[in-house]
């Protein structure tokens, strides 16, 4: 099954564990069921139903936006992984 | 939340943020985490990506530097804590661009630099309801 590759100050919220496997032919199906396993992920990668505009899913060094996003199909052996975009500036 | 840094580890930082006025400049923070304290044991510089004409409010690091760097973490054995960010003629107060961007369980350190000289360093964290940041307390020795 695929796996997707928690961010470290999000680990917290799946035991510490920093791969989780998932289920999903999706996308956004795998990050479903993440959430439906996580709970306390969900607001810290959704916003109003839709991923928060300053996380990234990666499919090994693939954005899926470049891709068809929360659509784009997977396969059983994916390794997706969430990267937060770093970024600040004062006001 | 306590963070411990060392005044070699606070020099240097201070060094970058001088450097990169009157633009932003930050990296990543390496370290442990031990409870309620975390010590910072490496500092990693990262270059600002965001446009240059807005650098002078506003850093930026690339997906690519955030999978290095929690690739090298995660074999080391250490964990990454967070990041550091300078505020060039601004306090070191974290804005709302700052709290958008946030994650919990991360710690923030702002540097203030004023007219060039690094002059204060707060360090912060996001509650977990997203609301606002919290002031930590940063100890150099």
């Amino acid at each position: 099954m695929p796996q997707i590759k928690i961010p470290t100050p999000l680990r917290e919220y799946t035991g510490n564990e920093a791969q989780v496997v998932v289920e999903g032919t999706t996308v956004g199906s795998a990050l479903e069921n993440l959430v439906e396993q996580h709970p306390d992920l969900q607001p810290h990668l959704f916003e109003n139903g839709q991923l928060r505009q300053f996380v990234n899913i990666f499919i090994d060094d693939e954005d899926v936006r470049f891709l068809d996003g929360l659509d784009t199909e997977i396969d059983a052996d994916d390794n997706l992984r969430i990267i937060p975009s770093i970024a600040g500036g004062a006001a | 939340m306590n963070v411990l840094l060392s005044k070699q580890l606070q020099a240097q930082i201070f060094e970058q943020m001088e450097a990169t006025f009157p633009n932003e400049g930050g990296g990543f923070l390496l370290g442990d985490k031990d409870g309620d304290t975390t010590t910072i044991t490496d500092v990693i510089a990262i270059e600002n990506v965001f446009e240059s004409e807005e650098q002078y409010h506003r850093y930026a690091m690339t997906p690519q530097d955030w999978m290095r760097l929690e690739d090298e973490a995660d074999s080391r054995g250490l964990t990454l804590l967070g990041y550091y960010h300078s505020h060039p003629n601004s306090p070191a107060i974290p804005s709302e661009y700052d709290r958008e961007h946030a994650l919990p369980n991360f710690v923030y350190i702002i540097t203030s630099v004023q007219n060039g000289k690094a002059v204060d360093m707060r360090v912060w964290r996001l509650r977990k309801d997203r609301s606002q940041f919290d002031a930590g307390v940063l100890n150099v020795e």
